[in-house]
């Protein structure tokens, strides 16, 4: 019988959810590092036992926290993440040149083939790599050394490096996005990138066309078609079929295009989820109903998926890191609130339900499928 | 030069990472300052580096701060020697998570 392990990631520590595949019994163990802010929790997909988390607050800096035991027990692990070489400078907020400053680890991704090895994605920006399980981290620097570093600018949460996704069809393609310098491609294991914008139009920029600034707020792929990409920046949902080399709008009928998150079903790769939020001022669900939204098709024609989702005075928000799926014959879909809810859909979206109605705010949500 | 067994009080959190509970006691040679303390407890206990200096500074993290003989030591100069009652382990040397976000 299969099972699933849910990491949760919250302002005031991790939460692991467990349930069988039915989906409907949960077990909540946690907190994990109480009162420390958690942006991200993810297993290895070849060792489902080795899990990464990402541990931080603002009086004692970053810690890393390794599980070997699925998140019975965790190790600290190396913490150090140094710019490498002399760091430069990026643009602030009022356009004057302001010097890379580590804050934090936003997001991990833990190597498809390789359990000890894991891409810890920072802020301010920049993309670091360990191989040997957490000990060490070295930053993959052509990222950050791309002849746009110097103009690359914070998002209102800080230039943060959210997305990372690692191609199962080409082990040199990584592809990486930034709030709010847009999105790149390396096609070289890491040393080359190229920015990868071509497409997103973004009203906040005197260009709106840039080749960089663009805020992306999350990308998401599916497995089996690594060249099909689903992004939702800061406004619009766009798709690539070339890998990022070129984008279109798919943003259709949602009633706002704005929002954090974005996903696809484990066994449709054209079935997209996204959760719309009102408007870069008003981060909660427009109308003050929380809908995910699906397409069947790719995008461009969305339904509204309700059913057990409240439908009158909610004001959450999701986050860019807060929605995922389990790859379960049919297909399971979560995704955690800033309220403390993580919703859980066993029927690919049809119906919801909540997991756990009162955590700290949810910051991020991953699935493990455990056979 | 004698040891010294200096009397160190870490924040909860920081309790929490060492797992320890109580002071720490560190035997420390040589001069006693904030920044030999600090080396010697990231030595005992490799959880804590990076926690109370940045690791690309150098620096005192800024809400964290260092008191002792009911004294702010926060803005004197990591190698400055802390107070004889420190060193003798009369006074325990501080480190405190600021109150900070409301």
């Amino acid at each position: 019988m299969s099972n699933v392990r849910v990491l949760v990631g919250t302002r005031k520590g991790a939460f692991v959810l467990t349930a069988d595949a039915s989906r409907r019994d949960w077990k909540v163990n946690g907190p994990f590092f109480g009162g420390w802010e958690i942006y991200h929790v993810k297993g290895s997909p070849v060792d489902p036992s080795r899990i990464y988390a990402s541990q931080s607050t603002g009086w004692f800096g970053q810690i890393m926290q390794r599980s070997d035991d699925g998140g019975a027990t965790w190790e600290p692990v190396g913490n150090e993440f140094a710019y490498d070489g002399v760091p430069g400078t990026h643009q602030w907020y009022d356009g004057t040149p302001h010097p890379w400053e580590f804050a934090r680890v936003w997001h991990l991704e833990p190597s498809l083939d390789d359990p000890d090895t894991v891409y810890a994605g920072v802020e301010d920006a920049a993309l670091f790599r360990s191989i040997d399980a957490g000990a060490t981290w070295s930053e993959l620097s052509g990222l950050r050394g791309h002849t746009t570093g110097p103009f690359w600018q914070p998002g209102a949460g800080g230039m943060c490096l959210h997305t990372i996704i690692l191609s199962p069809a080409d082990s040199q393609r990584i592809v990486v996005a930034i709030s709010a310098a847009g999105a790149f491609r390396t096609d070289d294991g890491g040393a080359t990138w190229k920015p990868i914008n071509q497409g997103l139009r973004s009203e906040g920029l005197p260009d709106p066309h840039a080749e960089v600034g663009h805020c992306v707020h999350k990308i998401a792929m599916h497995p089996s078609t690594p060249d099909v990409l689903f992004m939702q920046k800061h406004w619009d949902v766009m798709r690539s079929d070339d890998a990022g080399d070129s984008w279109r709008e798919v943003s259709g009928n949602l009633p706002s295009d704005f929002g954090f998150v974005v996903d696809v079903h484990a066994h449709e790769p054209e079935t997209v989820y996204v959760l719309p939020i009102t408007s870069d001022s008003m981060h909660f669900p427009p109308e003050g109903k929380l809908r995910v939204y699906r397409s069947r098709v790719g995008g461009h024609e969305w339904e509204p998926l309700t059913e057990g989702l409240p439908q009158s005075n909610c004001y959450v928000d999701v986050l860019r890191d807060a929605m995922a799926v389990d790859s379960l014959d049919e297909c399971g879909v979560y995704f955690g609130t800033t309220g403390g809810q993580v919703y859980v859909s066993a029927n690919g979206g049809d119906s919801w339900e909540a997991i756990v109605h009162d955590l700290p705010a949810v910051l991020s949500v991953e699935v493990q499928t455990l056979a | 030069m004698t040891g010294h067994a200096v009397r160190v009080v870490l924040p909860a959190h920081l309790k929490t990472l060492a797992q320890v509970s109580g002071e720490v006691i560190l035997a420390l040679d040589g001069d006693v300052t904030p920044a030999s303390i600090i080396d010697a407890l990231e030595d005992s206990y490799p959880a804590l580096r990076g926690t109370i200096r940045d690791p690309a500074t150098g620096r005192r993290r800024p809400f964290v701060r260092f008191f002792a003989c009911e004294e702010d030591l926060s803005h004197r100069a990591l190698d400055e020697s802390l107070p004889p009652a420190v060193i003798s382990g009369t006074e325990a040397f501080c480190i405190i998570g600021a109150m900070a976000g409301g």
